[in-house]
């Protein structure tokens, strides 16, 4: 945690105890603003700020880690593993279909339990199916899922039996349709919260965690068959780490502050460490894993671990980012700030095109006399 | 409680502008009330809060909440730190070296230091507190009504706990300020839950039904606020009612009932509105120009809230968010992002079998 080329009242490490003991609004540290509001505008935006004794303003999210992270990243391999089965059932590659159709069964159901274990109350999930809202991600992701479940295990298990075959069929290609759903909605579904980590990346958090679920279906591809049926799962993996990366690239810079908890703390070496994975995951996937198996098991077991880590690095992230409350008042400062700015610009604008016009009317009398 | 089942949860197509975010007048009329109450809430004048915390007690009483930990957190005499599952209003204590308007805060004991030299004032509490942990004066010293010894503040010096003004005054203010479920126009808690548990009340307030929520948490963190929260005992989200059997009943609610000066005030948000503003007006006559109000604005993130608050510094000096916006405001773009992500994942996967067969 390099805290230290910012000056701020924050809670963790030693900070808090600190922090705890000192006025929010003392004279020491220069951290008097009262000046700034009555429109003394400093000339580069403070990182320092006041909080009420360096408390928290949101409230920690409740999830639990192992629950809600692991469901992440089950909720996108399972996904992942869908499309991939119904593209090598529809190419004839028996051994890939079945190995992802049973990989999305098992995903889908450790995360279906992982969800209902995180609730407060399980014994009331059923209350999750009574009403169907758009506005809440989890709404429409219970009904996703109360489709797509069902849908993958009747692909797995005609798969599995080798009975109903046209049922199995149609089965696979719904859940290669729902899949995708299930691995982007879960992005939804944190960024719609007021945890700035979270919130602020919305537009490439989905485009990193479909990334993600495809490199993890095509790690579980490559880890399960052999290299003959592997090209898709191999260059699904590819093109999913690329994705994934790029996204999170694109992401991080865009948020500002808010991405700075990814780059911090556990969560910073969770989503470093994912990068490494994926990235070396794809690329020895894509260099050895056609003639070595070893090879392919190898970077398939990177590729999973790295979508794993990715899920709690961003997870963590989050529930870092709504601990301190800096991510929650600079930022919202500055908007503030921008939109004082705006207004005073509009202004002066306005005045100056009335003083403007009064002059000109002045000239012409002036003129005219 | 079918009644409020059956209406509960219904926010209406998100398609209709103003009912996920923006200026919306009516907004238990939007929720499917009809023939509604006017919309009630709370206006906190914090610049006549006394700190007694009666509000928290009454709080406590009137809706049976349970003890969830007394401790000395430090931080003035904030015991109860914040809002959270089972402490629905919260008296924060912000203690600050700066005069409230023109007043004396009045903080020098008796003695002989007159104007100008208060740090030999031998009550000065400030200057004893900077003694501390230093050298024990001898007790006749202290007793004594004579000056402090000059070595007796050695390694401490006194400017420093007690900065003084020109003209002798001890700069010291204490902020005390209820907190309180705001009852957003736009409830974010409200629009994230998956079970419809929580609900728009006739009265335009935000209330939880117990029975209905299934522990979930989503409206947590979905609060920009960080007022409602999760009970770990019994895994259901809790916060403000508004004391909604009250109001049912024609009633106030217990914290502004139990509130002795009138710091909290309840009844119909236009009116409390218009009160306010003269309140306002008013301090900032009386030589108050800090005085603002934080969360009346029906243009802001939020919509603008149902219990707003006059405060005498920035709102994050209280623990509140300067700027917050509901974060439903963008789920229209996260859904469109999800769905290109989603296609771009078919695709991908889809181009994978194109090609070499092996």
């Amino acid at each position: 945690m390099n805290r230290d080329d910012h000056e701020h009242v924050g809670p963790g490490d030693a900070g808090r105890a600190s922090s705890g003991r000192t006025a929010p609004t003392g004279q020491g540290g220069g951290r008097r603003r009262r000046g700034r509001r009555r429109g003394e505008r400093p000339v580069v935006p403070e990182a320092e700020f006041t909080s009420y004794y360096g408390m928290p303003i949101l409230n920690r999210p409740t999830w639990k880690a192992l629950d809600i992270a692991g469901y992440l990243f089950l909720g996108g391999l399972a996904g992942g593993s869908s499309l991939l089965a119904a593209g090598a059932h529809a190419t004839g590659r028996r051994a890939l279909a079945r190995s992802a159709k049973i990989g999305a069964l098992g995903a889908i159901s450790a995360s279906t339990v992982a969800l209902i274990h995180d609730l407060g109350r399980p014994e009331r999930f059923y209350n999750m199916l009574r009403v169907a809202k758009p506005t809440s991600p989890m709404s429409v992701g219970s009904w996703i899922l109360a489709g797509y479940g069902p849908l993958t295990g009747v692909a797995a298990v005609t798969e599995a039996t080798g009975r109903f075959r046209r049922t199995g069929a149609a089965a696979t290609a719904g859940a290669a349709l729902l899949g995708p759903a299930v691995a982007s909605y879960t992005a939804v579904l944190i960024a719609d919260t007021a945890v700035p980590s979270w919130h602020e990346g919305y537009r490439e958090l989905p485009f990193v965690f479909t990334g993600s679920g495809t490199a993890a279906a095509g790690g579980l591809g490559m880890l399960t068959v052999s290299v003959a049926q592997a090209g898709p799962a191999r260059r699904a993996a590819a093109l999913g780490a690329a994705l994934e990366l790029g996204a999170g690239e694109v992401m991080t810079r865009r948020m500002g502050l808010a991405a700075e908890p990814l780059r911090q703390g556990r969560a910073g070496a969770l989503v470093r460490a994912s990068k490494i994975l994926t990235a070396t995951g794809a690329a020895v996937g894509l260099l050895a894993g056609r003639r070595s198996r070893a090879a392919a098991a190898l970077s398939g077991a990177a590729l999973l671990a790295g979508s794993t880590a990715l899920r709690f690095g961003v997870f963590r992230a989050g529930v870092a980012s709504a601990e301190d409350p800096r991510y929650t008042v600079v930022p919202q400062r500055e908007r503030l700030r921008q939109r004082e700015e705006r207004r005073r610009r509009e202004r002066s604008a306005e005045e100056h095109e009335e003083t403007g016009r009064l002059a000109g009317e002045d000239r012409g009398t002036s003129e005219g006399r | 409680m079918t009644d409020a089942t059956a209406r509960n949860g219904e926010t209406g197509p998100p398609a209709e502008g103003g009912l996920l975010y923006g200026v919306q007048p009516d907004v238990a009329g939007a929720a499917g009330h009809h023939d509604h109450p006017p919309r009630m809430g709370f206006f906190t004048d914090t610049s006549v809060c006394i700190g007694c915390k009666a509000c928290e007690v009454a709080c406590k009483e009137w809706n049976a909440i349970p003890e969830d930990g007394l401790e000395l957190t430090g931080m003035s005499y904030d015991n109860s730190q914040g809002l959270s599952a089972s402490t629905w209003r919260h008296v924060a204590f912000i203690e600050q070296r700066k005069p409230l308007g023109g007043q004396d805060p009045g903080v020098r004991h008796g003695g002989t230091g007159a104007p100008g030299s208060p740090s030999e004032d031998p009550g000065d509490v400030f200057a004893a507190a900077g003694r501390l942990g230093t050298t024990v004066p001898a007790p006749e010293e202290t007793a004594s009504g004579e000056a402090a010894p000059e070595g007796a503040g050695a390694g401490a010096p006194t400017g420093e706990i007690s900065p003084v003004a020109p003209d002798g005054r001890t700069e010291l203010r204490w902020l005390m300020a209820s907190d309180v479920c705001k009852h957003c126009t736009h409830a974010a808690c409200l629009d994230v839950c998956p079970t419809g548990s929580l609900f728009r009340t006739e009265f335009g307030t935000v209330v939880v039904q117990e029975d209905i929520c299934n522990g979930c948490g989503y409206c947590v963190p979905a609060c920009p606020y960080g007022v409602i929260d999760q009970r770990k005992e019994d895994g259901r989200a809790w916060k403000c009612t508004l004391c909604y059997d009250r109001l049912g009943e024609g009633m106030e609610p217990a914290c502004a009932k139990a509130c002795p000066t009138d710091s909290i005030q309840f009844g119909p948000l236009d009116e409390l509105r218009e009160r306010a503003a003269a309140r306002v007006a008013q301090l900032h006559a009386a030589g108050v120009p800090d005085a603002r109000l934080y969360g009346e604005d029906p243009g802001d993130g939020v919509g603008g809230d149902g219990a707003f608050f006059l405060l005498l510094d920035e709102p994050e000096t209280y623990g509140l968010p300067p700027d917050p916006v509901v974060t439903t405001r963008d789920l229209p773009s996260m859904w469109r992002h999800a769905a290109v992500a989603a296609a771009t994942m078919v695709a991908g996967v889809a181009a994978c079998f194109l090609g070499r067969r092996r």
